[in-house]
């Protein structure tokens, strides 16, 4: 059961601010969805391998050779603050 | 027959004999956008300047006697497709203003044979959703019946094809999001294997589900159309160095002696009935052609809605921490700190149905529950590939519904996730397996909805699914029929 205090939690941890009269319906929907995901515990699972990934592979690997890269100016075409060839920020540190 | 009213390799063969030219074909579908759009919301964005450029190279390719087959077809894409110099959202007001300086492989290969682009479509916010209603831009409205939903995250590629605003359209399926709007619209549309088709420049949502694929008036089209996007991709590790069969050329080999499967676990009660006898239907005309069917059994199907739910979210919320209002995307200016920035900035950017599925994603990933959710998903996703490996030992396809229902109407689901969720029952488990599948046209509801039929096929047999769809196509009228708008 999720409460309004896992909700806060979580939302924290997702970088995410939540509005007040989203909290009660963020926790109702997220106690639905987890309890209906709990039906997994049923299965056993016991010597199951997980799986990450549908089709085997191996490390893709590449020769290690020089090629064009975008550029600074296309990558900082969608900067919201530019500053020179960076990307500005708040202030991180006082 | 109008020009926005062909297919890919009818309006090949009509430029090829210069019964009109690309710029004409392109002019003929600016004006069906235009006087559609305001019923059905099926683009974000449209791009007639552009499109009407690339269709005069186009013609330029054709008089020069070197066209390729999609020189001069006009296509659209969804907006999760990277187009460079062409906004590209994503169905989300965080990318609003968002210009990619480079293109997705699948869109370039497309351009490289001069396709021309009218324009970006709309979609669920991130691809997360079955039915067009967490686009931040509107919900696309079902050409067949304006009240109801075109099916999600695709809606707007397959309400397109519909509503005869594009000859073709490309979309994404990460747990249906091909399928089951080219099912609610009636139109094909395939997801192929994992690997098949780059995805590099597709804004990922859950990057071991996430597939690119082909939506198409029929199957032809659906062939040409994957034939030209899949393949290796040196800038996506996770595609695949397989040859690219001629899929054209699986067309035409009829399913005389082909075993297919019938799952106990798709044909439930909850199927409405109107998808039953679609189904019974397809199943005759497929006995009618010679195909043998073997009643089999994919024992995991009942818990693949919960494994996708943890598996995709999980992955999501760390997909989506790139949005941080830093390097591109939505900054918001109500802070003053770094931290506040970002979280103010994927606040104000997200809509409802991403943060939902951020928040139970970081919630089964957090310290505690790893093991109890993410960990446990992956391991019941083991069981149902297995699932699928055991009956492809029996069976060359195995035949299912797209979806339990027609589409359902505007805002029925929209107050509760889950039952949206369970709405992809039949198509989730194919992501989990990272195998192919189609949905093809099979029959209308007695008001007139579309229903599909999904055919699943072994791992890189889009071949034999094609070949098989083309057979049922050649035997039915359902992809001929006509939305009415």
């Amino acid at each position: 059961m999720i409460t309004v205090a896992d909700v806060k939690h979580v939302a924290r941890l997702a970088r995410l601010n939540l509005r007040e009269d989203e909290i009660p319906l963020f926790t109702g929907q997220l106690s639905a969805i987890l309890g209906y995901v709990d039906q997994l515990k049923e299965l056993d699972t016991d010597g199951i391998l997980p799986t990450s990934h549908a089709v085997p592979m191996e490390n893709a690997f590449r020769e290690d050779t020089i090629s064009p890269s975008i550029g600074v100016d296309k990558a900082l075409a969608n900067a919201p603050h530019r500053v020179d060839t960076f990307f500005g920020v708040p202030k991180v540190i006082e | 027959m109008e020009l926005f009213d062909l297919t890919i390799h009818q309006m090949r063969a009509g430029l090829a004999a210069k019964r009109f030219s690309s710029v004409e074909a392109t002019r003929a579908m600016l004006e069906r956008i235009q006087a559609t759009e305001p019923a059905i919301n099926a683009f974000i964005t449209v791009t007639p300047e552009q499109a009407l450029a690339d269709a005069e190279a186009a013609d330029r390719r054709i008089a020069a006697g070197d066209a390729l087959p999609l020189t001069g077809i006009p296509l659209a894409v969804k907006d999760i497709f990277l187009t460079e110099g062409v906004r590209t959202t994503c169905g989300s007001r965080i990318l609003a203003e968002f210009i990619p300086p480079y293109s997705a492989t699948s869109w370039e290969r497309l351009r490289s044979q001069g396709a021309v682009l009218l324009g970006k479509l709309n979609q669920d916010e991130f691809a997360m959703g079955s039915s067009n209603e967490s686009s931040a831009y509107g919900t696309t409205r079902n050409p067949w019946d304006t009240n109801r939903i075109p099916g999600g995250s695709s809606g707007g590629s397959a309400a397109a094809i519909a509503a005869r605003q594009a000859t073709a359209t490309l979309g994404t399926d990460t747990g249906g999001s091909i399928r089951q709007p080219a099912s609610h619209c009636g139109c094909v549309g395939l997801k192929p294997t994992y690997g098949r088709v780059s995805r590099y420049g597709v804004i990922a949502y859950a990057s071991s589900l996430d597939q690119v694929g082909p939506m198409t008036r029929d199957v032809a089209d659906c062939a040409l159309l994957l034939g030209a996007v899949a393949g290796l991709d040196p800038k996506d590790s996770t595609s695949v160095d397989i040859p690219v069969p001629d899929y054209g050329a699986a067309l035409g080999n009829g399913v005389k002696g082909l075993k297919i499967g019938l799952p106990k676990e798709y044909f439930i009660h909850g199927l409405a009935p109107e998808v039953q006898s679609a189904m019974d239907a397809a199943i005759a005309t497929y006995r009618s052609l010679g195909a043998e069917f073997v009643d089999i059994s994919l024992p995991h199907t009942d818990y693949a809605v919960a494994t996708y739910y943890l598996i995709a979210t999980a992955e999501a919320s760390s997909n989506l921490a790139r949005y941080d209002g830093v390097r591109f995307g939505h900054r918001s200016s109500q802070a003053d700190n770094l931290i506040d920035m970002m979280t103010q900035s994927r606040s104000e950017g997200f809509g409802a149905e991403v943060k939902r599925r951020i928040m139970i994603g970081t919630y089964a990933l957090s310290s505690g529950y790893y093991d109890a959710y993410y960990v446990k998903a992956q391991k019941v996703r083991t069981l149902i590939m297995r699932d699928f490996t055991r009956a492809f030992e029996l069976v060359d396809l195995i035949l299912t519904p797209v979806a339990p229902t027609p589409a359902f109407a505007i805002g029925e689901k929209v107050n509760d996730p889950l039952q949206m969720y369970l709405s992809d029952i039949f198509t989730i488990p194919v992501n989990l397996a990272g195998t192919c599948a189609m949905s093809l046209p099979a029959g209308f509801s007695p008001d007139g909805l579309p229903i599909g039929l999904q055919l699943i096929g072994k791992p890189f047999g889009e071949a034999s699914i094609l070949s098989a769809a083309h057979a049922f196509e050649q035997s039915t009228e359902w992809h001929l029929r006509k939305a009415v708008i």
